[in-house]
């Protein structure tokens, strides 16, 4: 009996010592919970790939936004936990990695894209689960969904400002160079209605496939039809041959203005800005524009990844689509993405590192234009910005008649 | 610029062209023509070369940089090409489609050791102040007529490497092997020629001459991990129209395509001559399978 009585007492005393430990851990966890409270966003780039180049750094901009947002206390009171995946520059993958995201992770929201192939092989997973991706690269337009908020440039906030400008400086016979692909291609279609409908002349129009190094034949065709400005969307490699082929043939940048789609900071860099020099740019964002919150970013993404990292318009729109996002659910009180799209939408103007921008009921992005001029150390000086933010019209009323992006 | 000065320029153009084709094809000819060896690695030895010249630019005095960039891209990849044929191209002869997978392995690994020593993005190859100009009609009915030096010193290049080997594989005791063993490999052995050894220096040769290629092709396009993959087309395709075995034929062949897609570009965009000039070969290779020269030699049959 004795030795039962005091195996019992022992027996209650553990039970006890366990009940109390448990609750405390109960309690602690969940008080730790209530502080640490995490909502998880996908981040979905081109990791490898021809593409990662680019993607990368967008990728990195974007993780330098969530750190900055979870730094000042998250969104709502909650961490932002990105959910990292890989597009691998093959549309079908994005595809994949999109609904993998939005089903299985339940991310409220995505970041990401790069070529209009991988938007377009997202389009429709975020629109059939209800998602919203949030796509931070100039673009051609001619696309129209609720489930994307389009931060890029439209084609009349970047290649028809640049014509503006090109205008104002006298230049009105054009030659339009590009790779064969859907942008340059479309971008062409918009620049020669408006180089027409404003009295200038196209005098050429060339495309070379992706890739392509030999430009002689291109060359000469210039040359032959002596434009007072070229208009060039190449791509990647293929700027490198051009550059390069049109200085030899005694037509450097210095004697015949290059107006330059796909040229920033990044591409300049890998180049080597000797090659480039000279050269014009029409972008959004530069990373010499004179404005506080861009020296802030601009900095703390040089101290991030090192100081020597160039930085660009997409990775700016990378960096500017996640404040967005928050703003828009501080102001929804709610992850839904309907909600948050609505609230997005109704936000004031803000400055987050490339002037005062806010997005129009389109759900793409009033933005400022500038044109610049590439210098020897590879950054632009700014030569002209447009007057004020401009209007984002997906649809060129003059190329496109009649269409129109309306979202409800 | 008048008709005249277009028509001439795209002549001109043509044959630079044609010059960039052929130093990119040679090396080709040597291993695919006389040996029957598919090197698909073969774009990546021009890239080796693009890089051995950005590496020389950057560390060899300026004042001797240029002409050192050059051997070091030709001995560079001549050495490269050595090794690879002892360990790996040796051992699949008579093996055609295993060593087209093993090269197209090589070709891959290449391109990603690239990748990780010098990064995604290109290096930076700038020609030379003297190269930098270019000679231009002033005036009269040729006016704006212009011929850049650069394209000049790679047309001069790749006659100067035409010659080199015409006067190799027909002038030297090399030559006579080499000819000897792509006739008749076991009659050539029987008489005592070092086949073995014979393979291993042409196809060293061969990669030696894509170094030297791709490092006169840096002054015109970039240094990049894939930029191989935009010439090993063009290569393959100007060697099989040229007929597998003559060096003549590989010439012929670049002319005629370099002549043919500058000709078609007057009328129409680099693209869509891109498509006639692939139409036009798969038509010529109907009529002619055997590409421009034709040689009848036992090695070929048994291939």
């Amino acid at each position: 009996m004795e030795r039962k009585g005091v195996n019992v007492s022992r027996l209650r005393y553990t039970f006890e010592f366990t009940f109390i430990v448990f609750a405390l851990l109960v309690s602690a966890e969940f008080a730790l919970a209530q502080g640490d409270k995490l909502v998880k966003v996908g981040v979905l780039h081109s990791l490898t790939g021809t593409m990662a180049i680019s993607e990368v750094t967008v990728k990195n901009a974007t993780l330098l936004a969530i750190d900055e947002i979870n730094g000042a206390g998250g969104v709502m009171g909650m961490r932002i936990q990105p959910i990292i995946e890989d597009g691998a520059s093959d549309p079908a993958i994005f595809a994949q990695k999109a609904q993998k995201l939005l089903q299985q992770d339940k991310v409220v929201t995505i970041f990401g894209g790069w070529t209009s192939a991988s938007r377009k092989a997202m389009f429709p997973v975020v629109e059939r689960f209800h998602g919203l991706l949030w796509y931070p690269v100039q673009f051609e337009g001619n696309e129209c969904s609720p489930n994307i908020m389009y931060s890029g440039a439209q084609p009349n906030q970047q290649i028809l400002p640049a014509l503006d400008w090109a205008f104002q400086q006298g230049y009105k016979r054009i030659f339009l160079l590009g790779s064969d692909y859907v942008f340059p291609r479309t971008a062409n279609l918009i620049l020669k209605k408006h180089i027409v409908h404003r009295g200038g002349e196209v005098v050429g129009e060339e495309y070379v496939p992706l890739g392509g190094t030999d430009f002689s034949s291109v060359i000469n065709k210039i040359k032959a039809a002596a434009p007072q400005a070229v208009f060039n969307t190449l791509n990647g490699d293929s700027n490198v041959s051009f550059f390069k082929q049109i200085a030899a043939a005694d037509l450097p940048p210095s004697k015949l203005p290059i107006m330059s789609f796909s040229i920033a900071e990044q591409e300049a860099k890998a180049m080597g800005p000797s090659l480039v020099q000279g050269s014009y740019a029409a972008w959004n964002y530069f990373q010499s524009l004179d404005d506080p919150a861009n020296k802030k970013f601009v900095a703390a993404y040089q101290a991030k990844y090192g100081a020597d990292s160039p930085v660009d318009d997409p990775m700016a729109h990378g960096y500017l689509d996640v404040y967005m996002w928050a703003y828009a659910v501080e102001k929804a009180k709610s992850f839904d993405p309907d909600k948050v799209r609505h609230a997005a939408t109704s936000l004031e103007w803000k400055d987050i590192c490339m002037g005062k921008t806010k997005f129009a009921p389109n759900q793409s992005l009033y933005q400022t234009a500038y044109v610049g001029e590439l210098q020897a150390d590879g950054q632009f000086k700014i030569l002209w910005q447009s007057p004020e933010p401009i209007a984002p019209e997906p649809y060129d009323p003059l190329t496109f008649p009649g269409k129109k992006c309306v979202i409800k | 610029m008048s008709e005249y000065a277009l028509l001439l320029g795209q002549l001109f153009n043509g044959i630079s062209v044609a010059s960039i084709l052929l130093l990119a094809a040679l090396g080709l000819a040597l291993s695919f023509g006389l040996m029957g060896v598919i090197n698909m690695s073969h774009g990546e030895m021009l890239m080796l070369g693009g890089y051995l010249s950005f590496l020389t630019l950057r560390f060899a005095p300026a004042r001797a940089a240029f002409a050192l960039a050059f051997v070091a891209a030709f001995f560079g990849a001549g050495v490269f090409g050595a090794l690879l044929e002892v360990t790996l191209i040796r051992r699949l002869y008579g093996r055609p489609l295993d060593t087209l997978l093993a090269t197209w392995g090589v070709s891959l690994a290449l391109q990603q050791a690239a990748r990780s020593i010098f990064g995604p993005i290109g290096v930076e190859v700038t020609a030379p102040k003297w190269l930098a100009g270019s000679i231009t009609v002033k005036g009269g009915a040729l006016g704006g007529l212009n011929f850049p030096f650069v394209r000049l010193f790679i047309i001069g290049l790749a006659v100067a490497v035409l010659v080199v080997m015409w006067a190799i594989i027909t002038r030297t005791r090399l030559g006579l092997c080499v000819r000897a063993v792509h006739q008749d490999r076991d009659m050539a052995e029987a008489l005592g020629v070092r086949t073995r050894l014979v393979d291993l220096v042409m196809f060293s040769l061969g990669t030696a001459i894509a170094g030297l290629a791709g490092a006169a092709l840096a002054l015109i396009a970039p240094v990049t991990p894939t930029v191989g993959q935009s010439y090993i087309v063009y290569a393959f395709m100007v060697v099989i129209l040229g007929g597998l075995g003559r060096l003549l034929g590989t010439l012929l062949a670049a002319v005629l395509v370099g002549l043919f897609s500058a000709s078609v570009q007057i009328f129409t965009s680099v693209s869509f001559a891109d498509v006639l000039l692939l139409t036009f070969v798969i038509a010529f290779i109907q009529l002619r399978p055997r590409g421009i020269m034709v040689v009848r030699t036992r090695a070929l049959e048994e291939a």
